[in-house]
């Protein structure tokens, strides 16, 4: 556990905020003074968990720095609805990288600012799936394999959604998306292809590796605390679960976070130069099937004639994710 | 303007882009109403006097509470909770504790002194109240909150009514009952004791606008048993009024009491305290159908009180010293009436003593004019005005659900229906929120936190003292058991909505102003209203 859980404090430290706990133990979303690094206007669909995951990371990090952040960006979602020229959400030092090379962009501006000994700045390269699992992964392990010191947020929306829901290497198996559709013997997403990034940082052994949800923002903030208290190259990865995509409500989008998380779908950890420190467990444990129904690009999995092969293969996933991880084990190891 | 090379537009912030114009629902903030409160007699805002407990300000809290009830210790021991009983917790792991952080509130304020805030200015107007059991008590505090002068008029030597005469010690200490009456008397209620007003009309002559009955009903039902001359049969209401005087009554070695209701248990813990080897509890039908409480039947089974289901008194005073009763067993028929059953069984006895319900003495309302009396209680208006003008009613005399609590809420709404008929009006009751059902709730926010259990006095004591069995919390764990309060329906400002808007569309109003939204940029994904742990934002469609 990446941060100490208070409990007993009525809502304790599940709800953003909480009049009962002093200021200083409160978020930094639940301060009216918060930096909202991303402001009003952005055009992310309705209920984006993109939009939403960048204002909880970017604010922890400009509170962790006292504002001292350069933020590059991939092409992606963010780019896309936070910046069409000549306006922007984005009320920090942000570039607009290739898809591809957010990672050595934001190398470069922080060798930039150690020539100029402005080492109380630090950088902050981010991107989705698309550009980091995919299009950028090479740059990344560079970054990584090199130990720069950047902190690389990848938000996981599971595709290249804002080009039309393409597949990723980090879609999941059996989702449909535009290019693994919903036909054939083996209908969506193929099994046993794509890959889980933050287990590629972790065989870096790099300082820091995360993973979070925007389900859980005490975690979040904790790991981006944790992230900027350290020098050198660090992951974090956080889901977003995205309407559009995944077709699901747009007031679902924190739901659907918290099902990854509690069904074991979405493992939430923390480790240090390639050891797992402390894992978030799961609360209620819950079936896959209870994160898989409401969204559509599972939807063939669940026609008159459930497809039990394929979602007790996606339970398999889950099982083994609580298994490596000891995701039923709170707490510190 | 000249730009750098390949730049053609100024620099924009994007809160150009008003995405508000996307919505189709649009998120409202709305109160609704707590089951708790929905379910409270007395009409408390529980919710509300346990919001400011939570934060540790029992004092507020004492105040929000006495705003609506004047008398929280009393309601802390003697309440029967309907509020637990609807409480949305019992779904997530057990009801909030809201009796014991009651008690723990009024016990406070015994403690430290707290007084009633003063009263609004005197209106000039004088209003009689008849008896000082909850009811008048209730109704007399309220109207002098409203300026008007309560007088009560109590046949007793003390005040207090069935709190003292009819409620054991052990389940209210009588010097918790004489300082919540000495905080009403200290604020302005005026109790004339040993006044017994055996005419409401001529009584009114005494300068009088109005009058509240509330003489609660202390005569004793009795049911034909044949006995013999010796044989010693008392009745509930009588010995337990005689508890209250110099010397106790003589129950005997071995007691049995007729009835199911809570007075009949109320008698047997009382023999049993006592010194009675044996207290017996005779019951006609099942234990599922006994209308006593459930926890006091439990308490009493642990305290050595037996109980006879199915099982009717035939015949008193069978021995020679006039003890020992005949019993027939019953059994229930296909509707669930008890059908003899011709088995007889003699059990020994010194006393019976009958529990079969009370009725009130309407005898000071013979020549009142327009009143109705339907089966024993008089008949009362929404406003509880009985049928004569400026005659009102609550409590026992006037409900057939007989509690504490009920005769507080009579009380309370009594005075608020006396103050708008002193001004020539009707009072119409406020209309009120939709319900915070549980559905309508986020309840992954709230903490595991099972309940507090309140320390129960160990049971030897309990068979041979007074003293309360019920104990009260401490403050860590009142304030503990108040944070375990949900505030369904009503925003405690934990921030979600503020958090979770992807569009930074809520506005955050500072504490206690709650939020707003800004629905310049609010997209209308909802977000907010499916997280919020409470209930407290709806979401409504857009008109054109």
């Amino acid at each position: 556990m990446s941060f100490q859980p208070v409990k007993f404090y009525q809502t304790g430290t599940f709800t953003v905020g909480n009049r009962l706990l002093p200021p200083e133990e409160r978020s930094v979303q639940s301060s009216d003074k918060r930096f909202n690094s991303i402001n009003s206007g952005h055009r992310a669909c309705q209920g984006c968990g993109e939009a939403l995951g960048a204002r909880y990371a970017i604010d922890a990090a400009m509170e962790a720095t006292n504002g001292q952040v350069i933020a590059a960006n991939a092409t992606g979602c963010l780019e896309v609805f936070s910046t069409p020229y000549p306006e922007t959400s984005w009320q920090i030092p942000w570039i607009h990288s290739l898809f591809g090379n957010t990672a050595a962009v934001a190398t470069g501006i922080a060798a930039a600012l150690k020539v100029k000994g402005q080492t109380q700045t630090r950088v902050v390269a981010q991107g989705g799936d698309g550009g980091t699992t995919d299009i950028g992964f090479g740059c990344l392990s560079g970054m990584f394999e090199r130990n720069d010191d950047v902190l690389y947020i990848c938000y996981d929306n599971g595709g290249y959604m804002n080009t039309g829901v393409q597949r990723s290497s980090a879609t999941p198996s059996a989702a449909r998306t535009s290019t693994t559709p919903a036909v054939g013997s083996a209908p969506g997403n193929v099994f046993g292809q794509g890959k889980f990034l933050p287990a590629i940082a972790l065989a870096h052994d790099i300082p820091y590796v995360a993973t979070a949800t925007v389900a859980d923002l005490r975690d979040l903030e904790a790991k981006v605390r944790r992230a900027m208290e350290i020098r050198g190259a660090r992951y974090i990865h956080i889901l977003v679960p995205c309407p559009l995509g995944w077709g699901t409500a747009a007031h679902d989008t924190i739901r659907m976070a918290r099902l990854a998380k509690e069904t074991g779908t979405f493992p939430v950890f923390e480790a240090e130069y390639g050891e797992i420190k402390s894992v978030l467990a799961i609360r209620h444990p819950l079936p896959v099937e209870d994160y898989l129904k409401p969204q559509k690009r599972y939807a063939h999995l669940f026609g008159k004639q459930p497809k039990v092969d394929v979602i007790a293969h996606l339970q398999a996933q889950a099982d083994r994710n609580i298994k490596r991880y000891g995701l039923l084990e709170q707490g510190t190891r | 303007m000249d730009k750098p090379f390949a730049i053609t537009l100024d620099p924009g912030s994007s809160l150009a882009n008003l995405t508000g114009s996307w919505r189709t629902l649009r998120p409202e903030y709305v109160d609704r109403l707590p089951p708790c409160n929905a379910a409270c007699p007395a009409g408390e805002n529980i919710q509300g006097w346990l919001f400011h407990a939570e934060s540790g300000n029992y004092e507020k809290a004492w105040r929000s509470l006495v705003e609506n009830n004047p008398m929280p210790a009393i309601m802390g021991r003697v309440c029967y909770h309907p509020c637990e009983g609807a409480c949305n917790r019992e779904q997530v792991d057990s009801a909030v504790g809201i009796n014991s952080v009651e008690r723990f509130l009024g016990d406070e304020a015994n403690k430290h002194g707290w007084q009633f805030a003063p009263a609004a200015p005197p209106t000039g107007r004088r209003v009689l109240v008849v008896g000082s059991g909850p009811a008048g008590l209730s109704a007399a505090y309220h109207l002098t909150r409203m300026g008007h002068q309560a007088v009560i008029y109590e046949a007793g030597p003390l005040a207090g009514g069935m709190l003292r005469f009819g409620i054991p010690k052990y389940r209210l200490p009588r010097e918790v009952l004489d300082a919540e009456i000495k905080r009403l008397t200290d604020f302005g209620v005026e109790i004339q004791l040993q006044t017994k007003v055996t005419n409401v009309l001529e009584a009114m002559k005494d300068g009088f606008d109005a009058v509240f009955l509330g003489v609660g009903a202390h005569i004793a039902k009795r049911a034909y048993i044949p006995a013999g001359d010796a044989c010693k049969v008392l009745d509930a209401v009588a010995v337990l009024r005689d508890m209250e005087g110099e010397s106790a009554p003589l129950l005997g070695r071995k007691v049995v009491v007729y009835g199911g209701g809570n007075t009949a248990l109320d008698v047997a813990r009382t023999a049993k305290r006592l010194g009675a080897e044996e207290a017996i509890i005779v019951y006609r039908r099942t234990r599922e159908k006994m209308p006593a409480h459930h926890f006091e039947v439990e308490e009493a089974l642990q305290e050595g009180i037996s109980i006879k289901w199915l099982t009717t008194i035939k015949e008193a005073g069978m021995s020679e010293d006039g003890g020992d009763i005949m019993v027939e067993k019953m059994a229930l028929d296909d509707k669930g009436f008890p059908q003899p059953t011709g088995e007889f069984e003699r059990i020994e006895a010194n006393s019976v003593v009958l529990a079969l319900g009370q009725d009130a003495d309407l005898s000071l309302l013979d020549n009142v004019p327009g009143l109705v009396v339907n089966k024993g209680m008089i008949e009362i208006d929404a406003g509880m005005m009985t049928g004569h003008p400026g005659v009102f009613a609550g409590g026992d005399m006037a409900g057939n659900e007989r509690t504490v609590t009920v005769a507080v809420g009579h009380g309370k709404l009594a005075a608020r229906a006396i103050d708008s008929w002193l001004r020539g009006e009707t009072w119409v009751p406020p209309p009120r929120h939709e319900l915070a059902t549980f559905e309508r709730m986020n309840p992954w926010y709230y903490s595991d936190a099972p309940k507090t259990m309140r320390p129960v006095l160990d049971i030897i004591r309990r068979q041979s003292t007074f003293d309360e069995v019920l104990g009260g919390l401490d403050e860590t764990n009142a304030l503990f058991e108040a944070r375990r309060c949900m505030s369904c329906g009503n925003c405690f400002e934990c921030d979600n909505c503020y958090g979770v808007c992807p569009d930074n569309a809520v506005i955050k109003l500072g504490p206690g102003k709650r939020f707003k939204f800004n629905l310049d940029y609010c997209k209308g994904c909802g977000i907010c209203a499916t997280e919020c742990p409470c209930g407290a934002i709806k979401m409504v469609p857009e008109g054109n």
